[in-house]
């Protein structure tokens, strides 16, 4: 069936199977390898895009159910000047990364967080990542990294 | 991971929905959220050939107060609920509770509707609803009708819908100000409860109801009935675990589950004001 | 101003953090066809029969194979050390031995067709039966192998001193499990391999060891090793588990000889929990013995190993477990005796530790249990019978050589950001208020061995006419930062910047050898070889600048805030490392560079304490961990940002194993915790932001002055928490609650001593 969707702000249309999940489409039809997928059981988060603005596990949405609607992966989360979102630069300079797998998720959930509450606490922060594992780095630096990206001005430009 | 093939179709309408679910009866499913039934069928245990997405329906996607109750359309999804100013004004506890399930993302897609017409004893909102003495409209192709909670759970999985009907609303009492208390053990915040309680207070009393103390939510009777001749929360707990089935796993024996129910039903009265 | 020492951030972020990572399955690899695999869905069972012409029959199914149809040798023992009776068919062949044993491979168009032939293919089974539990299957009842005629896979047969306790006033004893866990990196298994035009086989991995999986490839496809190029992209974690080469990936190898197609696997998480290797696995019974006030003077511990169904390196981690017996402690008397047997479960393997964990949970489990004993306060207990820095290097009882350190300065520094006393304190207010939530703390005092095998690594420094710098090593990172780590260290010593150093890893094409990323041995093994490379670069490049600048050779100084060098005295007259690469070539045609092939200098032993926090409901049984401190030991750290960042992963790898993750099997062997949603894997609700320091004891066994910081946290984590848990409940009678330590774990034990002790009402 043709699925068609806007993609980090490009029209993208692919005729694909059914059951084709989100998390494919974006990574097999577009060609945004980013987005990762991390199990099956919409445990991880690693998937996370925001779809119309909110976080969501692409690898639980069907392409045919994002079709007609706005769809963020990390790769269109960087400003368009290229320079790197204020979440994207705290996980950065808060070594909030090692592997990198669950980073791309973690990211887009960190982001859909801080916009939905803009001054969390840290325990707001961690139940608000109840949804994305990470092995590496123990979240701690992840945490961090959320943590100063919600008091960074520029989060709010 | 992948599901098995199947067909999908965009319902137009409600009506169109419910024509679908005639035609094609159980080789047929709604597709809400999605939260409940990918997961099924990314596993294969569930493979139905035609998929019928309600999702775009937004009509069903409110909340308001009428005629004494919140009113919340099927397909409100959970987050929706958690920040709406009605549903935390008029019904606090299922606002609370919308905002605890699954984590973030799972709750801008999955839907109350979907949520309670899947039927999992171990869900969040049945008990709620159950406990409030909420209501579920359906309509089908013989119209609407509503379902009392306490009808509507029948057993695993399987709730008082037929077919070809779709879950259009859920009602629960407007009680705003009103005392509840919300008790869930899980090992870990994600998790599907151990075991939960819910105690709320409604206009006819204090209403209590389990999670996953059986194959379908519970009403604790014993203890609502303790309560209402003025036991104290520690002395109407002590029967949580009447009427109760819960089944073991390497989560929690059976002894462990009834303690913990007692435990977690007296703490949500406590909150409740008992 | 030297770099060493600072927190730069890493180069390797940006692209992570802006277009994600190149993994295996994000590789553009026109053609290609997709394996998936059918597995056992039996823990013991006869093959009967396996019927696959419906999964041939179908559109876009290429191939259908079984053991049979490949013809490969039986996978060898590990190390040589295991019974050999006891090795696997590369696919399952007659008889398969645990749930998820890979039987039958599917070669389809599509990554869908290639699932949905699986349900087509029809394996029927006899089933045997079926031994899960260690203690079990050491009777030799349910044999795995009956040709082998025990499941006794290997032993370690040290000790038997009857007499180690004799002159001990006190002696506890306690049996203690180390439970299995899964490693759960969050990238699965992914492979990919073609033939290119040269007719070798191309393989793209995600692998902590590049050159081994080449040469494991090579042998058993039957072909050189030069004939097989492994190219490494981004790793998703590794962990130990991807040390080792898997059946499933030599099948993908074998296919992408015969298929003349790239061939691609990536497993699902649901074949990852049931085949990526387990860790752990230990049943261990302890005995420790002393004075009433508190010298240990005996220990013993006897470990029974899971295996799970073939062994592999988990088989033989108790000789690590062994390495570590005695901790960080002067016991005079220490033994370790081991017996790994086989069950009807995943193959165990190397995890986050590897063997070490296990000793130091075990010593530090007892050293809590024989301080209950003497009523003796569990840090007091440790400061009486911590190694004295001026031992080093100590040999212990089981002849391992300790090279330096500081245990009492780790212990102490823990105990003050703990607030200790506060600490106590407030237990005891709880206690006497009878407070539904008690407090507990936990101590665990460790010492760990890291670059404890003998391999050496491989390091290569070039520099290119224009002045940048290329290094080639023979480490695999996958998360642990050494482009950024190696760059500083080549930065230091040649005086060129960090962003103009381009760090190869993971190609076998351009890196020769190498024994690739696990046991923490990579910055005192690679980073040692590449820092000597960079080492003799610079005195290659004096020579040139010798000749270049007419001088003497003793005359030459490299300016290294420039990066130029010079006649002493006349810096003016400088030439760049531009310049010299250019001399170079124009010299003798070779470029300036230098090649190292650093033996290993020996193992090191990092330390440290751990100090675990947890309030635990007694009425729930469950488990918050409040606060979690770290003093952690390794030496010289180069870069404390990833050095912290180890710790922290670490940390919640090693609260995990305490309080939430257990993989679990039924009595059938069907495996319970097979997903995601089953498995506790640990998530950031349930940790606390961690406390740590460093100290600094820098190692006089390698020139870096560097320990290993991989795996610390986690050795040291498990034990404190644990010991935590039990120390909260243990003024309600709770001696031991046996990990991990879930709320019906404790609520369970909490209850046996009321009803013991008539206080509480069993209820049926």
């Amino acid at each position: 069936m043709q699925i068609d969707m806007t993609v980090n702000g490009t029209f993208e249309s692919d005729d694909v199977e059914a059951r084709t999940l989100l998390v494919h489409f974006l990574r097999d039809a577009v060609g945004l390898t980013g987005t990762n997928v991390g199990c099956d059981t919409s445990s991880c988060g690693a998937c996370t895009v925001l779809l119309n603005g909110q976080s969501v596990k692409s690898c639980t949405v069907l392409a045919a159910q994002a079709s007609g609607e706005q769809v963020t992966t990390i790769e269109g989360l960087a400003r368009p000047t290229g320079e790197m979102h204020p979440v994207q630069r705290s996980f950065r300079e808060c070594h909030g990364l090692q592997c990198g797998y669950c980073t791309p998720g973690m990211v887009m959930a960190v982001t859909s967080l801080l916009a939905e509450n803009s001054e969390p606490t840290e325990e707001e922060i961690r139940i608000g990542l109840e949804g994305n594992l990470c092995r590496c780095t123990g979240y701690h630096n992840i945490v961090a990294a959320a943590l100063a990206a919600s008091v960074n001005p520029e989060l709010r430009t | 991971m992948i599901p098995a093939k199947f067909d999908y179709v965009r319902a137009g309408s409600l009506d169109e929905a419910i024509a679908l679910l005639v035609e094609h009866g159980d080789d047929a499913k709604l597709l809400a959220g999605g939260h409940s039934l990918l997961p099924l069928m990314k596993l294969r245990l569930a493979q139905p050939a035609l998929l019928v997405d309600i999702g775009p329906l937004r009509e069903l996607s409110y909340v308001k107060e009428e005629n004494g109750y919140v009113a919340l359309g099927a397909l409100t999804r959970h987050h929706d609920i958690a920040t709406s100013p009605v549903a935390l004004a008029g019904s606090p506890v299922l606002a609370h509770v919308a905002g605890q399930i699954g984590d973030p993302q799972v709750r801008h897609r999955g839907t109350i509707g979907g949520s309670i017409a899947h039927g999992d004893p171990a869900s969040d909102l049945p008990a709620v609803l159950l406990a409030l003495g909420g209501t579920l409209v359906a309509q089908g192709p013989n119209g609407r009708r509503e379902i009392d909670a306490k009808d509507f759970f029948l057993s695993f999985f399987e709730v008082a819908l037929s077919p070809e009907e779709v879950l259009v609303e859920v009602r629960v009492p407007f009680a705003p100000g009103g005392q509840w208390g919300f008790e869930k053990l899980t090992k870990r915040a994600q998790d599907w409860a151990i075991v939960g309680a819910v105690a709320a207070r409604t206009p006819t009393g204090v209403g209590v109801a389990l999670i996953n103390m059986g194959p379908v939510p519970l009403r604790s009777g014993a203890v609502e009935a303790a309560v209402a001749s003025g036991a104290s929360a520690a002395q109407a707990a002590e029967l949580a675990a009447e009427g109760t089935a819960p089944l073991a796993d390497f989560n929690g024996s059976v002894a462990y589950r009834e303690q913990v129910a007692r435990v977690l039903v007296r703490r949500a009265l406590e909150r409740a004001g008992v | 101003m030297s770099i060493l020492g600072n927190r730069v951030l890493r180069r390797e972020d940006p692209k992570f953090l802006t277009v994600g990572g190149t993994y295996v399955a994000d590789l553009d690899l026109p053609g290609s066809l997709y394996l998936s695999f059918v597995r056992s869905s039996m823990a013991h069972a006869r093959i009967a029969a396996v019927d696959v012409s419906g999964a041939q029959a179908m559109t876009g199914v290429i191939g259908v194979y079984t053991n049979e149809d490949l013809g490969l040798a039986r996978l060898p023992a590990i190390m040589g050390m295991t019974n050999a009776a006891m090795t696997p068919t590369v696919l399952a062949s007659e008889i398969v031995r645990y749930v998820g044993e890979p039987i039958v491979a599917i070669v389809a168009e599509t990554r869908e067709i290639a699932a949905d032939a699986m349900e087509r293919v029809v394996v029927e089974y006899d089933p045997l039966s079926v031994v899960i539990d260690p203690v079990e299957a050491r009777k030799d009842e349910v044999l795995l192998f009956p040709q082998a005629g025990t499941n006794t896979a290997f032993a370690l047969d040290f000790g038997g001193d009857e007499s180690l306790f004799d002159d001990c006033e006190v002696v506890v004893e306690q049996d203690l499990t180390n439970q299995r866990v899964a490693p759960c990196p969050l990238e699965v298994r992914s492979v990919a391999g073609l033939m290119t035009g040269d007719g070798r086989l191309e393989f793209h991995a995600s692998t902590q060891a590049p050159h081994g999986v080449r040469d494991t490839l090579a042998s058993s496809l039957g072909i050189e090793p030069d004939m097989v190029h492994v190219v490494t992209p981004d790793v998703g974690g590794g962990f130990g588990a991807k040390a080792s080469v898997y059946p499933e990936e030599i099948v993908v190898g074998w296919c992408a000889q015969r298929l003349g197609r790239p061939i691609r696997w990536t497993e699902t998480r649901s074949e990852s929990m049931l085949g990526l290797g387990h860790g752990r696995g230990q049943v261990q019974h302890v005995k420790i013995g002393g004075t009433r006030d508190g010298i240990v003077k005996a220990y013993r511990i006897e470990v029974l190993q899971d295996s799970g169904a073939y062994p592999g390196i988990g088989a033989v981690l108790p000789f690590m477990t062994r390495v570590m017996t005695s901790g960080p402690y002067k016991i005079p008397r220490a033994e370790c005796a081991s017996i790994s047997v086989v069950t009807n479960s995943t193959p165990t393997t190397a995890y986050r530790g590897a063997g070490r964990p296990e000793a130091t949970a075990a010593i530090e489990r007892a050293m809590d249990l024989f301080a209950r004993e003497i009523a003796m306060d569990p840090a007091e207990l440790r400061r009486r019978n911590l190694i004295d820095k001026e031992e080093f290097p100590y040999t212990t009882p089981v002849e391992t050589v300790y090279d330096i350190g500081d245990y009492h300065l780790a212990l102490e520094l823990a105990l003050e950001v703990a607030g200790y006393d506060d600490l106590r304190s407030e237990q005891e207010r709880r206690r006497a208020s009878g407070d539904v939530r008690q407090l507990g703390i936990g101590l665990s005092c460790y010492v760990e061995i890291t670059n404890g095998m003998p391999n050496g690594e491989f390091g290569a420094v070039e520099v290119r006419p224009d002045g940048k710098v290329i290094v080639r090593t023979g480490t695999s990172p996958h998360g642990q930062g050494h482009v950024t780590a190696w760059s500083m260290l080549v930065a230091e010593q040649m005086g060129i910047p960090i962003e103009d150093i381009e760090v190869i890893h993971g190609d076998t094409d351009i890196v020769p050898r190498g024994a690739g990323t696990m046991g923490s041995r990579s910055l005192q093994a690679g980073g040692a070889a590449v820092n000597q490379a960079a080492v003799d670069v610079v005195e290659k490049a004096k020579d040139l600048a010798a000749d270049l600048l007419e001088a003497d050779r003793d005359d030459i100084v490299l300016d290294k805030s420039s990066g130029r060098f010079h006649v002493v005295g006349t810096p003016a007259l400088a030439r760049s490392w531009a310049d010299l690469a250019k001399a170079a070539v124009a010299k003798d045609g070779n470029p300036l560079f230098a090649e190292v092939d650093l033996a290993s200098p020996g193992p090191t032993f990092p330390f440290g304490t751990h100090i675990s926090v947890v309030e635990v409901d007694t009425e729930t049984g469950k488990v918050t961990l409040l606060r979690h401190i770290a003093v952690d030991d390794a030496g010289k750290i180069l870069n404390p940002l990833l050095a912290e960042g180890q710790v922290h992963g670490g940390i919640a790898q090693g609260v995990a194993q305490a309080l939430l993750e257990e993989v679990v099997y039924d009595l059938d062997g069907n495996p319970l915790t097979s997903t995601l949603a089953d498995y506790s894997f640990i998530s950031a609700a349930e940790l606390p932001s961690f406390e740590t320091r460093f100290t600094e004891t820098p190692t006089p066994v390698n020139a870096l002055g560097a320990k290993g910081i991989g795996e610390s946290g986690t050795i040291g984590a498990t034990p404190a928490v644990h010991n935590a848990v039990c120390d909260a409940v243990a003024h309600l009678g709770v001696r031991h609650i046996d990990m991990p330590t879930t709320p019906m774990r404790v609520w369970g034990a909490i209850q046996e001593v009321g009803i013991a002790a008539g206080t509480a009402t069993e209820r049926r």
